[in-house]
């Protein structure tokens, strides 16, 4: 049941490469998602064993992370099938072949839905590996899949941001590498410790660990899988990456890849908890938290590029999260509703952006005035998603940021809690300078009257984000109970 | 044995002082894959008089890989590329050797500074492996030319390589994985084959610099995020 996860993907991945028919292939990855996401639903109602003696375990905390990302890859590749469509339209007759293998051709959308497919699969990976080599190796996967998606529009730019996202990400997946090392160092010589790199095996014995071995080891792993989870000063990737990359990947990026890579941390703090240092890693999650915000905060300001704003809105919640896991207690259950609702917000965020950019043809907020008259839809999508990343009720964002705030105050932590009250509400009035400019106004006529032919609102182009918008809004107002229970469970295992 | 297993680090640390000063990158190539053959032999000569057949195995695919097939991949890209010297890096050349020194004082203080370890390592071998981590992520940063940044970002591999496999971490399944992180050297050399990198950046545009960053005034970035 739970190879499932990682074996659909792959195996559509593989036939996504040998199939020559575009529509075909769209609507290979469309039910690839549709498939992924009843997996995971179905998992919830049935018991799933362990796979080969531990080294896959479905527990509370992949399952949350496991859904959310399933979820936003079903809704991305239903926004990526209009986008695709577009895109080869645009690019007709120059739609050469990526690479040649012996007497196959495979185009560059082949190669582009295979390694989105592979993203989904070790992204899965991930979420249920109980190896800490295993995990290891997935999010070292995760990178070299999404590298070519990046890369998808083929110009300077985004060969930049791939080769920056390539050479930062893998220095910090070294020195993960270099902290799964250390960790065994932790471990007594006489073999009487826990059982190699096997994430229960240490949480059970955790006891028997040199602390100062295993302080070292969380330092190098906040580090490492925090690069890849965008906290400052490690973050300097994620715009590049966010803003050149196609809009449903940035999605995907945002809302999954950076969840996975901080579930990769929370696997290490179940150890440290565990061996009773808990105080030691929820201050290093706190510092890192309040970096972010604060980083994010100074680059949002005066941001000319919106989708690079959405990118360190991504910081920032990423600070929010590693912030209410700092805290501990019911902060964490904060945390992992966070998580899910920035999921959301962000997938929807993207998408509008990537209807904006296509209607536009330019990501400068100087340039996109008057949204709402030439893309209503989209220029509602945008204001309600102003108003939802940054808090306001009646969102969900609201409910999980009040969450860790109220649990600033209960634990003492009076200087954080106001400087997590300032930044948030600096960066609400830079964002808000930004979207709204963009959405109000009246566009002057000559100047779009060229892109205007290429983009329509399309169904599929404005129905997932909608669908994200709707969801973020219902969970505001009411938490259902199986999501509440999956939250709790998950938020226990991280000292919530 | 143990001498034999000191000379090793000392001569990986000497590499590592080498790299510093050479801007000519054939050189600082085989340099490199010196380097991943003595890293490659360390876990064999620290595993002591009669080491286990996997540990053999282990240390002749990562010389395989680290001693010869990334430099070959390397020296031929560096063709492709057409780049024989790094000439004007972010940090000079003298400058890299005083930086290089602080990083081995710092090296020794640190492992210095490390908790008590319960097992029999050589004296060297932390600070070597810390050592070596710390100027390959100084190559990284202070080089311009991409070859010699992924040439930096083998260096900082190896460095922890050797750790692992100073430690006798080898039946554990993690130095193995350390091969794995030369998967992202092949990516990176196929991206300068591949694509052309050869600066980082600087010259496919030189009116503006490092194109993709926040810190440059307002007009450049309207202009370039309508591209």
């Amino acid at each position: 049941m739970i190879l499932f996860f990682v074996l659909v993907p792959v195996l559509s991945a593989l036939a996504a490469l040998f199939i020559r028919s575009n529509k075909l292939r769209r609507a290979l990855l469309v039910t690839t998602g549709a498939i992924h996401l009843g997996l995971v639903i179905t998992s919830f109602f049935v018991e799933t064993a362990e796979l080969f003696d531990g080294w896959l375990v479905f527990d509370a905390p992949g399952r949350l992370f496991l859904s959310i990302t399933s979820f936003l890859f079903f809704m991305a590749s239903m926004y990526a099938v209009n986008y695709l469509a577009r895109d080869s339209r645009h690019h007709h007759g120059s739609a050469t072949s990526e690479f040649t293998l012996r007497f196959f051709e495979f185009s560059r959308e082949a190669v582009f839905t295979t390694c989105m497919l592979l993203f989904l699969s070790t992204m899965s990976l991930v979420t249920i590996s109980h190896h800490l080599g295993l995990l290891w190796v997935a999010m070292e996967a995760t990178t070299l899949a999404s590298a070519p998606l990046i890369y998808f529009h083929r110009n300077n730019f985004s060969l930049e941001a791939t080769w920056k996202y390539l050479l930062i990400c893998s220095v910090g997946i070294g020195l993960a590498l270099f902290g799964n090392m250390l960790l065994l160092v932790a471990c007594p010589a006489d073999g009487s410790g826990p059982m190699h790199l096997m994430l229960n095996s240490f949480i059970d014995d955790a006891s028997l660990l040199q602390p100062q071995w295993l302080k070292m080891a969380f330092i190098f792993f906040i580090v490492g899988y925090g690069t890849k989870m965008g906290l400052a000063p490690l973050h300097t990737w994620l715009p590049d990456a966010h803003s050149e990359a196609p809009s449903f990947v940035s999605a995907l990026l945002s809302g999954a890849l950076l969840n996975c890579a901080f579930l990769g941390i929370l696997r290490i703090h179940q150890i440290c908890i565990a061996a009773g240092l808990a105080y030691f890693s929820q201050e290093l999650f706190r510092i890192f938290g309040m970096g972010s915000l604060f980083f994010a905060a100074v680059f949002i300001i005066k941001q000319k590029d919106y989708k690079r704003m959405l990118a360190y809105s991504s910081v920032e919640h990423m600070g929010i999260i590693a912030l209410g896991v700092g805290l501990g207690g019911e902060a964490v259950f904060g945390s992992m509703l966070h998580a899910v609702n920035h999921s959301l917000t962000k997938g929807m965020l993207f998408m509008v952006a990537g209807n904006i950019l296509a209607f536009y043809g330019t990501r400068s907020t100087d340039d996109v005035v008057g949204v709402y008259k030439r893309l209503w839809f989209s220029g509602l999508l945008w204001t309600m998603g102003f108003f939802a990343i940054t808090g306001t009720p009646p969102f969900g964002l609201f409910i999980s940021e009040f969450i860790i705030l109220k649990n600033a105050f209960i634990s003492g932590y009076f200087i954080t809690a106001a400087f997590y009250l300032i930044l948030l509400s600096v960066i609400f009035i830079a964002m808000g300078v930004i979207f709204l400019n963009m959405v109000q106004g009246s566009p002057h006529e000559p100047k779009d009257a060229k892109p205007h032919v290429l983009f329509r609102e399309r169904f599929f182009s404005v129905f997932p984000p909608a669908v994200l918008c709707a969801l973020t809004l219902v969970l505001g107002v009411y938490i259902p109970d199986f999501l509440r229970d999956a939250l709790a469970t998950a938020a226990k295992s991280f000292g919530g | 044995m143990e001498e034999l297993r000191e000379l090793a680090m000392v001569l990986l640390m000497l590499i590592n002082m080498l790299l510093l000063v050479s801007s000519r990158i054939r050189y600082c190539i085989r340099l490199v894959a010196i380097q991943g053959f003595l890293v490659g032999i360390v876990p064999v000569i620290a595993a002591g008089s009669s080491p286990e057949i996997s540990v053999f195995l282990t240390a002749v695919s990562a010389i395989a890989v680290k001693c010869v097939l990334l430099p070959i991949l390397l020296s031929r890209s560096q063709i492709t590329a057409d780049v024989r010297r790094e000439v004007d890096p972010f940090v000079s050349y003298s400058a890299s050797i005083i930086i290089g020194i602080i990083c081995l004082v710092l090296s020794f203080w640190m492992a210095d500074k490390l908790p008590v370890m319960e097992r029999n390592v050589s004296p060297v071998a932390v600070p070597g492996a810390i050592f070596t981590i710390l100027i390959g992520l100084f190559l990284i940063v202070s080089r311009r030319i991409a070859l010699t940044q992924v040439l930096g970002y083998l260096v900082f591999e190896n460095g922890i390589y050797l750790f692992g496999g100073a430690l006798l971490l080898e039946n554990s399944f993690v130095v193995e994985l350390g091969i794995l992180l030369d998967v992202f050297v092949l990516v990176f050399v196929m991206g300068i084959a591949v694509f052309h990198i050869s600066h980082e950046f600087n010259h496919i545009n030189t009116d503006r610099l490092s194109s993709l960053s926040d810190w440059i005034d307002d007009e450049n970035v309207s202009e370039e995020a309508g591209k």
